[in-house]
C-alpha cells in the first residue's frame, strides 16, 4: 500500500502513455531516436538487474514449496508447506536460536557499535587537530575484506593459548574464546546467548563502529557551525547542547543509521561465517547457507525455506525504507 | 526421490564375513571388511559384487592411448599431500597427457561440493562409500567401469564394492586410506611405566594415572564436528557392534534407543578427562598438546602423525580403542578410503579414464606415499616394505578386521551427518547433561532427513 | 566548510579539556589498531616464534620469508590478475548502468520512475542466500563459447562473476546516483532541450560530467565492496586457480597444518589494494558513505 502512494502522486488521473509532459523537470515528449535510447537506458540495466537478483529471488520462493534436490528440473515435486512445518517443528531450536542471535545482534548494534560511533563523530567535529588520522584509524577496520578481519580476530586477538585477548583477560590460562558454547545469558535450558556468540559480536563491533562513526560524521558536518556556537551561548551545557540542538538535526542520518543497522543485523554474515568455527552459533543468513550449499545442502527445498524465511524478515522493513524514502524526496 | 531410498537390511552375504582370513591375501581380508560396507548403501538390492563388472567393456578406453589436457580437482592445500599427489602425476606413463591440477583448499570444496559437482574437473577427488552414491545416484558422476578389469588384480572386492554405485556400476577407484585409533607417545608411556590398555576398563584407570601425573588423558579438537564424530563411531561399534553402526546411520535405529544412550553415557564418563572445551580447538591444536607431552591420548586417525616433528615420527604409535563389549570385541577398524571419480561428461574422458586407472595402481600410489607416508595404499602391489612402522601397523590392523567402516560422515546422509550428527555432538560435549534433549532432537530430525 | 575547520582547529588553544580528549581518542584508536599491529607485526616472524612467545613478545628475528612463501604458495600475483579482470569491468559498468538509470529516473518524469528505484534499491538491500541457489542453476544452464569460458558455461566463469556484481551493486549506485542527479538544476535539461540536444548527449556531456564527485566517491566504495566479496566467488567459480584473490587465505589454510604467521602474511597481501584505494581517496571515500547517507 505504502508502495504504490508515491506513483499516485507523480502522474494521478493522467492517462498511462509516459509521454505525457509533466509539471516538474522535462518530460517524455521523446521521440524517435531519442525514445529509443531513453528506453534503452533504463531497459538493459534494468534487465539484468531484474534477471540476477529479482528472479532468483522469487525462484526461491517457488522452490521453497518443492522437495528438489538441486541436480535435475524433471525431479520437482510440490510439497505445499511442508519445508516450512518442518522447520517449525523439527528443526526449531535451530531456527529459534538463529532468530535470537539475530535479536541479540540487533540490539547489540545500536547500543554498542551506533552509541560509540556517535560519540567518536561528535568528539571528531569538535575541530580537533588530527582529527583525519583519528578518524582513519577507526575507519581502516571497514576497508579490510572479512578474510582478512577473520583471520585477525581468529588468530591474533582470540587464539585459545597465545591471542591478545587471552594475554589481557586470561589471567595466565588459556580461554577458548570462540568455542564456549555456554550460555552467557541463557532464557532457558535452550535458548540463549553464547559465550562465543558475544566474543563474535565484539570483533563485529570494531569493524561496524568506523561505519557508523563516518555516517554521523558526514551529518554533522552538515549542520550549520553557528547552531552550536548559539547553543554555547544560550548556557546549554554540552550534553543539553546535543541533545536539543544536534540531536533533533541529525534525524536523516538517524534513520538511514538505523536501516543500516537493522538490514545489516538481519542478513549478517561474514565475519560470522568466519569466526563461528564450529558452525553451532546460528544467524539466520548462515543456517540459510548451510542447509543450501554446505555439503549437507541436498535440499534446496528446505534451504529456500530458511531463505524465504530471512527474505520475508528484511523485505517489509526495506519496502518501508524505500518508499519512504523516495515519496519524501519526491513530493 | 526414488534413487535416494534409504537401503534395506544388508544380505548375510554382504555384511557377514565370508571370506577366509586364513585362506587370502591381507588385503582380500580387509576388502571382506569393506563389502560390509556397502551392505548398508547398496539401495537396489542386487547384490553388487556379482554384477559389478558386468556393463564394462573390459578396458576399452584404457586401450586407446589418450592425449590432451585432463584436468584434476585436488583439495590437497597442504605442501606434502599436494608434492604427493604432484609425484603421482608426474608418474603417469603416458607423455602424451598433461594433467592440470586445480586447488582448493579442503573446507572450501568440501561445503561446496554439490555445486562443484554440477561444473566440475575432469577428475575428482572423494570418499568411498555413501558420500559417492550419494552424487552417483543423483547421476553427477561418470561411470569408471571400465577401468576396473585393469586393476582388479591389485585391488581386492571390497575395495570394488566400495567403489560401486547402487547401479552395480563402479564409479570411483580407491587412491589410500588411513585408520582411527588411539595415538600416543611412546616414550611418555615408558618413562611413566604405563601399558597400552586391552579394554575399556583398563584405560579409564590408565586415564586416572595421567591426571594423577599432571598430564591430560585426552586430547580432543573438535572444530569442524569430524573429531566427536570419530570418538562416538569407536565407542558405538565397541558397544553395539557393526551392524548397528550401519542401522543407525541408516536410520532403522533410534537415536534414543537404550543402546545410544549407553554410547553416551559411556562417553560422558571420558569427558571429564578430556581437554575442556573442545568445540573451538583445532585438531591441529589438540595434537600439539599431544606431541609436546601435555596430554597423553588422542582418539584420531593415523594422519595425526602429520603433526610431529619427523625425527620424533618414531615415538608415535596407536593402539585400537579398547574392547567395551566382549560380544563384539575390537573387531570394528574405522578405515575411511579416500579416492577418485569422474566428472558425468569430462572433457577429455580418454585422458580422464586412463589417469583415474593409473591412479588404482601400485605405481601411483607408491609415488604418492613417498610423499606422504601418513597414509596405506589399496593395492595389493603397493611396496609395503617401505611403509614406516605406523603404516606397517595400519595395514595389519585393517587387513585383520573384521568389519571396516568408512565414518560417520561418510556412512550417512551428508545432509544429516553436518547438519545434525555434527553440531548436536559437539552440544553433547559442551553440555553432556543435555543428553536427552539432544538425542531427542536427533531422532526427530534423523527421521525427516533419512526418511525413516 | 573543511577549510574553515582546519583554520579553526589550528586557532584553538589547548585547554585541559581538549587533553582529555585527545588522551581518550588516542586510547581508543590504539584499541582500535592493536590486532592489526599484531597480525602485521607477527607476518615479519617465523611461526615457531610466535607460538613460543605469543603474538605481543618481544622478536628474536625478522624475516621476509612469509612473504615469500605466501606470495608463492597462495600464487598471489595470479590472485591479483583474477580480481582485476573481474572488479575493473564490473566497477565500470555498475557504474555506466547505475548513471543511466539514476539520470533517466531522476532527470524526466515517467509513469515508473519512481518504481523502478524502488526496485533497484531494494533489490541491494536482500540478502545474498535468497539469490544464489537459483543463481547458480541458471548460470549453470547458460552455455558460453569456449574463447569465453573454460568451463563453457557462465558458471565457472569471470563473466558470471561480473554480471551478478553488476546487477546486485547497482542497486546502490542507482539510489546514490539519483540523489545526486536529483539536486542538480533542471534548467540544465530544458537549456539542452532548446538547444536540440538528445538524450544521450544530456547524459553523457551534461549530467556525466556533472555527477564527477559521486562517480569518484561511489568508485571508491564499490572497489572495497566488490574487491572484499567472496560469497559470489566461492559459488559461482568452482576453479580454484581462478578465483579472486579474498579466497586464497582459505588455500593456505591447510588441511592438515595452518601457520599463522604465513596467513598473516597473505593477509597484508590482500589488504594492500583496499588499504591503498582508501588512503589515496579517503575523501572521496566518505564522500561516497555520506552520499549513500544523507538524502539529497
Amino acid at each position: 500500500m505504502t508502495a504504490t502512494a508515491p506513483l499516485d502522486t507523480t502522474d494521478s488521473g493522467v492517462d498511462n502513455t509516459p509521454k505525457k509532459q509533466r509539471k516538474r523537470r522535462s518530460a517524455m515528449a521523446l521521440s524517435g531516436r531519442d525514445r529509443t535510447v531513453f528506453v534503452l537506458m533504463i531497459a538493459i540495466p534494468t534487465f539484468l538487474h531484474v534477471m540476477l537478483v529479482w528472479v532468483p529471488a522469487l525462484a526461491s520462493i517457488f522452490f521453497s514449496f518443492t522437495d528438489w534436490k538441486g541436480i535435475r528440473l524433471s525431479d520437482i515435486n510440490f510439497v505445499g508447506f511442508l519445508n516450512y512445518e518442518q522447520i517449525f517443528t523439527v528443526f526449531e531450536k535451530d531456527f529459534w536460536q538463529a532468530v535470537i542471535n539475530n535479536l541479540a545482534l540487533l540490539i547489540f548494534l545500536f547500543l554498542g557499535p551506533t552509541l560509540f560511533g556517535m560519540l567518536l563523530a561528535y568528539l571528531l567535529d569538535k575541530n580537533l587537530k588530527g582529527s583525519r588520522i583519528y578518524q582513519s584509524m577507526f575507519y581502516t577496520p571497514v576497508v579490510l575484506s572479512l578474510a582478512v578481519v577473520g583471520f585477525i580476530w581468529q588468530s591474533v586477538v582470540y587464539s585459545t593459548e597465545n591471542g591478545l585477548a587471552t594475554s589481557l583477560f586470561g589471567s595466565g590460562d588459556p580461554v577458548n574464546w570462540l568455542g564456549n558454547q555456554g550460555f552467557m545469558i541463557a532464557f532457558s535450558e535452550n535458548y540463549g546467548i553464547s559465550k562465543n556468540f558475544v566474543a563474535i559480536l565484539v570483533a563485529i563491533a570494531w569493524r561496524h563502529t568506523g561505519y557508523i562513526m563516518v555516517l554521523y560524521l558526514a551529518g554533522m558536518k552538515s549542520v550549520d557551525q553557528s547552531l552550536r556556537e548559539s547553543a554555547a551561548i544560550d548556557g546549554c551545557n554540552e550534553w543539553q547542547a546535543f541533545r536539543h540542538v544536534l540531536f533533533p538535526t541529525l534525524k536523516p542520518i538517524n534513520v538511514v543509521v538505523a536501516v543500516i543497522t537493522v538490514i545489516e543485523a538481519l542478513r549478517a554474515f561474514d565475519i560470522i561465517y568466519v569466526l563461528n568455527t564450529p558452525r553451532r552459533t546460528q544467524v539466520l543468513s548462515i543456517l540459510t547457507t548451510n542447509n543450501l550449499l554446505g555439503e549437507g545442502g541436498g535440499n534446496v527445498g528446505r534451504g529456500s525455506a530458511y531463505a524465504v524465511l530471512l527474505f520475508l524478515l528484511c523485505i517489509g522493513f526495506v519496502i518501508w525504507y524505500v518508499t519512504n524514502h523516495y515519496r519524501e524526496s519526491e513530493i | 526421490m526414488d534413487e535416494l531410498q534409504l537401503p534395506k537390511s544388508p544380505s548375510p552375504s554382504q555384511v557377514g564375513f565370508s571370506v577366509g582370513r586364513r585362506s587370502v591375501l591381507k588385503t582380500t581380508a580387509l576388502a571382506a571388511g569393506v563389502v560390509a560396507i556397502p551392505g548398508l548403501l547398496a539401495a537396489c538390492g542386487s547384490d553388487s559384487a556379482t554384477d559389478a563388472g558386468a556393463g564394462s567393456d573390459a578396458g576399452g578406453a584404457a586401450a586407446e592411448p589418450a592425449t590432451g589436457e585432463v584436468t584434476l580437482g585436488s583439495n590437497y592445500s597442504n605442501e606434502v599431500p599436494q608434492a604427493g599427489l604432484q609425484a603421482a602425476v608426474d608418474a603417469l606413463p603416458n607423455e602424451d597427457v598433461t594433467v592440470k591440477i586445480n586447488e582448493v583448499d579442503h573446507n572450501t570444496f568440501q561445503e561446496n561440493i554439490s555445486t562443484y559437482l554440477q561444473n566440475p574437473d575432469d577428475v575428482i577427488p572423494w570418499f568411498a562409500g555413501y558420500r559417492m552414491r550419494f552424487f552417483a545416484a543423483q547421476d553427477l558422476l561418470g561411470d569408471v567401469s571400465s577401468v576396473w578389469p585393469a586393476l582388479d588384480g591389485e585391488l581386492g572386492d571390497g575395495f570394488k564394492t566400495a567403489s560401486t554405485g547402487d547401479d552395480g556400476k563402479q564409479y570411483f577407484v580407491p587412491w589410500n586410506y588411513y585408520a582411527w585409533g588411539v595415538h600416543y607417545r611412546k616414550s611418555v608411556f615408558a618413562d611413566n611405566g604405563w601399558e597400552v590398555p586391552t579394554t575399556f576398563d583398563e584405560m579409564k584407570t590408565l586415564a586416572g594415572e595421567m591426571e594423577a601425573a599432571g598430564i591430560t588423558p585426552f586430547a580432543l579438537g573438535n572444530d569442524g564436528f569430524w573429531p566427536a564424530m570419530g570418538t562416538f563411531d569407536q565407542l558405538n561399534f565397541r558397544i553395539n557392534g557393526y551392524q548397528f553402526h550401519v542401522d543407525l546411520m541408516a536410520g532403522k535405529e533410534s537415536w534414543e534407543d537404550d543402546k545410544v544412550k549407553e554410547v553416551f553415557s559411556t562417553w560422558a564418563e571420558l569427558l571429564p578427562m578430556t581437554m575442556a572445551d573442545p568445540n573451538g580447538r583445532t585438531w591441529e591444536e589438540a595434537a600439539a598438546a599431544l606431541v609436546s607431552g601435555e596430554a597423553g591420548m588422542m582418539v584420531i586417525g593415523t594422519f595425526v602423525g602429520q603433526q610431529f616433528p619427523a625425527e620424533e615420527l618414531d615415538d608415535v604409535d596407536f593402539f585400537p580403542f579398547p574392547e567395551i563389549n566382549a560380544e563384539h570385541g575390537i573387531d570394528v577398524v574405522e578405515a575411511p578410503i579416500d579416492g577418485w571419480m569422474m566428472a558425468k561428461s569430462p572433457k577429455n574422458e580418454a585422458a580422464a579414464l586412463e589417469l583415474i586407472g593409473f591412479f588404482g595402481t601400485a605405481a601411483a600410489q607408491d609415488a604418492y606415499l613417498a610423499e606422504d607416508p601418513s597414509a596405506v595404499a589399496p593395492s595389493s602391489k603397493a611396496n609395503s616394505a617401505a611403509y614406516n612402522e605406523l603404516q606397517a601397523k595400519t595395514f595389519k590392523m585393517v587387513s585383520e578386521a573384521k568389519f571396516v567402516t568408512q565414518f560417520l560422515d561418510r556412512d550417512t546422509s551428508p545432509e544429516f551427518a553436518s547438519n545434525v550428527a555434527g553440531p548436536r555432538l559437539a552440544d553433547f560435549i559442551a553440555d553432556p547433561t543435555k543428553v536427552d534433549s539432544i538425542l531427542s532432537d536427533m531422532q526427530e530430525q534423523a527421521a525427516v532427513i533419512l526418511g525413516g | 566548510m573543511t577549510a574553515a575547520n582546519v583554520v579553526g582547529a589550528k586557532g584553538k588553544k589547548l585547554t585541559p579539556q581538549r587533553v582529555l580528549l585527545h588522551l581518550f581518542l588516542i586510547t581508543f584508536a590504539i584499541l582500535w589498531l592493536v590486532p592489526l599491529i599484531g597480525a602485521f607485526f607477527s607476518s615479519f616472524r617465523p611461526f615457531s616464534e610466535t607460538v613460543r612467545d605469543g603474538y605481543f613478545s618481544i622478536p628474536d628475528s625478522f624475516t621476509l620469508e612469509n612473504y615469500r612463501n605466501a606470495w608463492d604458495q597462495g600464487d598471489i600475483p595470479g590472485r591479483y590478475w583474477n580480481t582485476a579482470l573481474i572488479l575493473v569491468p564490473a566497477l565500470a559498468l555498475t557504474l555506466f548502468f547505475s548513471s543511466m538509470v539514476a539520470f533517466a529516473a531522476s532527470r524526466f518524469s515517467w509513469k515508473f520512475n519512481v518504481s523502478f528505484l524502488v526496485l533497484f534499491t531494494a533489490g541491494n538491500l536482500l540478502p545474498q542466500q535468497i539469490i544464489i541457489q537459483p543463481l547458480f542453476q541458471m548460470y549453470n544452464r547458460i552455455p558460453l563459447p569456449e574463447f569465453l569460458s573454460n568451463s563453457g558455461k557462465l558458471n565457472g566463469s569471470v563473466w558470471g562473476l561480473i554480471l551478478i556484481h553488476v546487477a546486485f551493486q547497482s542497486g546502490f549506485c542507482t539510489f546514490v546516483l539519483s540523489n545526486y542527479m536529483k539536486l542538480l538544476p533542471k534548467e540544465l535539461n530544458e537549456a539542452a532541450v532548446v538547444d536540440g540536444a538528445s538524450v544521450w548527449v544530456q547524459y553523457s556531456k551534461i549530467i556525466m560530467p556533472l555527477t564527477r564527485p559521486a562517480l569518484a566517491a561511489l568508485a571508491t566504495l564499490e572497489f572495497t565492496w566488490i574487491y572484499n566479496d567472496f560469497f559470489w566467488a566461492v559459488v559461482l567459480e568452482q576453479q580454484g586457480a581462478d578465483r579472486p584473490i579474498t579466497s586464497s587465505l582459505a588455500n593456505l589454510g591447510g588441511e592438515f597444518f595452518t601457520d599463522d604467521n604465513l596467513i598473516a602474511a597473505a593477509s597484508v597481501y590482500v589488504a594492500i589494494p583496499t588499504l591503498a584505494v582508501y588512503f589515496a581517496l579517503q575523501k572521496h571515500f566518505i564522500a561516497g558513505l555520506t552520499l549513500g547517507a544523507s538524502k539529497g
